[in-house]
């Protein structure tokens, strides 16, 4: 194997590498010299193991502009958030409305309550996976409780106009459910003005940290008596009780959290926060957009999308004539040392959309640690492969 | 020797927003695991002057925190 210096990690929607100097030593500290449950017991490493905890909460609120940490619910990733979303709130005979673009994490709950009785609908999207706001609101029933929306492709980056849907949701009285997979950290996210209601993130992508943290951010409107736990058990808190408790987190938060990995995203977010999603999302749009250009320059090459790197996150799905995606792949892990995903990543609905089903694509997913020399190198090998080389 | 009450809360998330919330305020406080004569929950609470006491309670009540009870030591 490469020694990773070497590799060019393009990888970075499925989960981003390497991560942020300070985020591994955060981890390590926390084991060696903290280790502790926070929320069980009265010491001073249970206490600090808390804080540790509290301070990440506090940083995702402040990141998305939610007044109160405690409507942070952290969890494994961004699929449980969502699962714990929707499954939470949708009761037999509501109407939940959705995108074409969106990830099997949405779908596959989706269609599982739909077989319980939830009525579902696929508004569809444009060839280049963009979503047309007043086809949701003309979706829209008597008995419609929720839009879900990723915020922008895993595929092929386009990014949906949540604020827009979010208008239309709030006016009708709805929630607005979005998933922010890809854009926590690499798009600036403000719940009240984009009036998203819940808020599912994952802190493995864009925001740095490690894999195993994510969670559900809930806005004010959300009615915690309306939204159902996904599982109880212990919270440290009320033991006398062998109810549930009801307010929050503990409601939807029990069991022993993963410290280690929240202790890294609390360090990835002080980074990001020093960064500042601003300036990494100007680095991610410059690299996009020669990535862009580059690829549509190379004779043989379809790229899939908006192709505008103002409209989509720095993620850029495309194929080669006459090769398979796999085939490419293959190709450029082991002659280029480039890291990439091909297929249909987890997202059939968005790959019918985009025309690429069942065959895929190939996926450069960009990040903040990829400089212009990878792009470039990156188009010469893929020019290579387009000659035939 | 300074007198001290504790407030009780439901949960260690509570505590540790009542904490900073007093903190800003120049209201010195402490967490420490909640006295046996006072519940028989494992959980920590949140111990501050006497003299603090009501000043802290305006505080959080306006914070729209829940707490279990405010006790004397
Ligand atoms: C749009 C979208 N939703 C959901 C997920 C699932 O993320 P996780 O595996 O962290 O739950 C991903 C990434 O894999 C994604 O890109």
């Amino acid at each position: 194997m490469k020694p990773a210096a070497e590799v060019i990690y393009f990888d970075n929607a499925a989960t981003s590498w390497p991560k942020p100097p300070g985020v591994a030593a955060a981890m390590t500290d926390f084991l060696e010299r903290v280790g502790a449950n926070p929320g069980r017991s009265g010491h001073r490493l249970s206490i600090a193991a808390a804080r540790i905890v509290f301070r990440t909460r506090e940083q995702i609120a402040a990141l998305f502009n939610l007044p109160d940490p405690t409507r942070v619910i952290f969890g494994a990733n961004v699929t449980e958030a969502l699962n714990l979303a929707l499954h939470g709130l949708l009761k037999p005979g509501d109407h939940v409305i959705t995108s074409g673009m969106e990830h099997n994490s949405v779908m596959r709950p989706l269609r599982a309550l739909e077989r319980r009785g939830v009525e579902l609908t696929v508004v569809p999207c444009a060839g280049d996976g963009s979503l047309d706001a007043a086809q949701v609101a003309a979706a829209i029933r008597p008995h419609t409780v929720l839009v879900v929306l990723n915020h922008a492709s895993n595929v092929c980056g386009t990014i949906l106009p949540v604020a827009e849907v979010g208008e239309i949701v709030r006016a009708r009285g709805l929630l607005l459910l979005v998933d922010a997979a890809q854009t926590a950290g690499a798009l600036p996210i403000d719940m009240q003005a984009e009036k998203i209601d819940l808020l599912a993130f994952t802190g493995h992508k864009s925001l740095y940290g490690p894999t195993g943290t994510g969670g559900l951010a809930l806005g004010e409107r959300v009615d915690i008596r309306r939204l159902d736990s996904l599982k109880q058990g212990g919270t440290g808190s009320r033991s006398e009780r062998e109810e549930q408790p009801e307010f929050l987190p503990d409601k939807y938060e029990c069991g022993t959290p993963n410290v280690t990995g929240l202790a890294g995203l609390s360090a990835a977010l002080d980074w990001l926060q020093e960064r500042g999603v601003a300036s990494l999302r100007a680095h991610e749009m410059a690299l996009c957009e020669r990535l862009l250009n580059g690829l549509q320059d190379i004779p043989g090459v379809t790229v899939y999308g908006p192709r505008a790197a103002s409209r989509q996150t720095a993620t850029v799905s495309f194929n080669l004539a006459g090769l398979q995606p796999s085939e490419v792949g293959l190709r450029l892990d082991e002659e280029f040392g480039i890291l990439c995903r091909v297929g249909l990543h987890c997202a059939p609905a968005a790959h019918r959309t985009l025309g690429t089903f069942p065959t895929g694509t190939v996926r450069f997913g960009l990040g903040a640690f990829n400089t212009p020399e990878q792009v470039e190198a990156a188009l010469r090998a893929v020019a290579a492969l387009a000659r035939g080389h | 020797m300074e007198e001290y009450a504790v407030i009780l809360v439901y949960s260690t998330t509570h505590a540790l927003r009542i904490e900073k919330l007093l903190g800003e305020r120049g209201l010195e406080c402490k967490l420490i695991p909640v006295p046996r004569h006072l519940s028989s929950d494992c959980g920590i609470c949140v111990r501050l002057r006497r003299a603090d006491l009501e000043a802290a309670r305006a505080v959080i009540e306006q914070a729209g925190i829940e707490h279990e009870g405010m006790y004397p030591l």
